[in-house]
């Protein structure tokens, strides 16, 4: 009886002693970014450089472009990471950033079936586009207000198709991340939008290789802000401050530069030398 | 599938010391909550299986239903309660492994209370008489039964540890996947799925039924030890 009630105090402090572990004192910064940063690897690769120099710890929450500055806007982050540059204007706009700086860009892939049914291949994903559309060929959109579900619609639009009215069975809303959206169209062999990191980081291609790229429009810009300390007193504003200067400087920008996949570069920097002040 | 499997199996030999701090972070979070369910949890399961009073079917019948209450739902209120902008914002804990501790430890509690409740209640029917006509109150009646189920009551948090261990819903909410701070084995095993490196996820997952294992082989020996001992 006297052994088991003992035994069952150990037990009860373990727990509350293990409860009460995260009491660190190392400095850290949430940051809200998109899952094309953390799924292709790139975060992996610089925070670890970053933290050794600053001994700033980041911690990152990865969701789409739109999720992400909601989470900015009700203050669950100092820092946001992403790429949808009409969102984040509106951000800035609205007063929840502080300003927003450019820190790189890669570029958008239309991935689909390698037999490409709907004869979309090219070096113009308008035109890739229309054809989907005109063939009623299964296509999966990431459907989740991501900064490429962003750009997807603005591509629909400027293919002088509306989407919404156009919709039907081939067009799959699928409200998740990219990776979600190609595990989907590598299932279905359809067609998809990716951002490059995360096409080439995939592992489950199936039979999906890219069809369209080198299209101008197919530019996608990666911008960072500071949550604004105005709005949420709490924001860690000189970590904060510190990591997006390190991502612009010449050794956050090399840093970026590194990162490859099989030789390739995922992401191109390109912070304005003014942002670097 | 075979294969996927099969490369699963040997991957689960490489996994790292990475893999052994998640496992460790999921063990502390769903073990901290499944006690501090059992705080709450097993004196209202016992009361309630010892009292009568009117509404009492009405309370039962919501417990009972608030054993299957969605993951993800639970996740979302704690989300709103902790953000910086909601009602306890103040307390910072979003996105820490005390936030998930608090969903969880929501997510358990009625779970460990019904199944209290259940046990209680029955063993109340043996021996309740006998306790009543020592005039003992409804709370001193509970203490006594609770101890005397106490082997039937290490199913219940079994059952808990299992609901709490296993659910992606909740911590990913409010823990925010973060790595190296509050990516759990399901978290990570949700990420790797969405990675499409499937085999990963697939000797994570393996590594979860393992812990799930032991955690289950080790309750039953230690219950099954006291018993010896004590029953």
């Amino acid at each position: 009886m006297d052994r088991i009630r003992r035994s069952l105090i150990a037990l009860a402090l373990l727990f509350l002693g293990t409860a009460a572990v995260p009491a660190q004192e190392q400095r850290s910064i949430t940051v809200a970014s998109t899952t094309s940063t953390e799924q292709s690897g790139l975060f992996g690769h610089l925070l670890p450089r970053f933290t050794q120099k600053t001994g700033i710890q980041v911690k990152v929450v990865a969701l789409g472009t739109g999720q992400a500055l909601d989470v900015g806007r009700r203050g669950d982050a100092d820092v946001v990471f992403v790429h949808d540059r009409a969102a984040e204007e509106k951000f800035v706009g609205e007063g929840f950033g502080v300003k927003r700086l450019e820190v790189m860009y890669n570029d958008f892939v239309l991935v689909g079936p390698k037999d490409d049914p709907a004869k979309a291949a090219g070096k113009d994903v308008l035109e890739g586009l229309r054809r989907i559309a005109a063939a009623k060929a299964p296509f999966v959109s990431r459907g989740d207000r991501s900064g490429t579900h962003a750009a997807e619609l603005r591509y629909w639009k400027d293919a002088g198709i509306d989407i919404a009215a156009a919709r039907g069975e081939w067009y799959r809303e699928i409200g998740q991340g990219m990776g979600p959206a190609l595990n989907t169209a590598s299932a279905q062999n359809a067609y998809v939008l990716a951002d490059r990191g995360t096409w080439l980081s995939f592992k489950n291609r199936g039979d999906l290789a890219i069809l369209v790229e080198g299209d101008r429009r197919l530019f996608n810009q990666y911008g960072v802000m500071l949550v604004n300390p105005a709005k949420h007193p709490h924001v860690k504003a000189q970590e904060g401050q510190a990591f997006i200067d390190w991502l612009v400087s010449p050794e956050g920008q090399a840093a970026i530069a590194d990162y490859k996949i099989g030789g390739e570069q995922l992401f191109f920097p390109n912070a304005a030398p003014a942002g670097r002040a | 599938m075979m294969e996927s499997l099969g490369q699963a199996v040997l991957l689960v030999g490489t996994l790292d010391r990475e893999v052994a701090a998640i496992a460790l972070l999921s063990l502390r979070v769903s073990l901290t909550a499944v006690f501090l369910g059992c705080l709450v949890g097993v004196p209202l399961g016992a009361f309630l299986g010892v009292t009568r009073f009117p509404g009492r079917g009405v309370v039962v019948a919501v417990l009972n239903a608030f054993m299957g209450l969605p993951a993800v739902v639970v996740g979302l209120l704690v989300y709103l309660l902790l953000s910086r902008s909601g009602p306890l914002g103040g307390l910072g804990l979003l996105f820490t492994p005390g936030a998930m501790i608090v969903a969880q430890t929501l997510l358990v509690t009625p779970l460990i209370a019904a199944l209290v409740r259940q046990i209680v209640e029955d063993a109340d029917r043996e021996l309740g008489e006998q306790l009543r006509s020592l005039r003992l109150g409804s709370w001193r009646r509970a203490f006594v039964l609770v101890f005397d189920t106490r082997f039937s009551l290490v199913v219940a948090t079994l059952a808990a540890f299992g609901r709490a261990v296993s659910e992606v819903g909740a911590v990913l909410v409010v823990g925010g996947n973060i790595a190296g701070f509050t990516r759990t084995m399901t978290t990570a095993i949700s990420l790797e799925t969405q990675k499409g490196d499937l085999p990963l996820a697939l000797a994570l997952g393996l590594v979860l039924i393992g812990i799930v294992l032991a955690v289950n082989g080790l309750a039953s020996t230690v219950r099954a030890a006291a018993m010896r001992a004590y029953g």
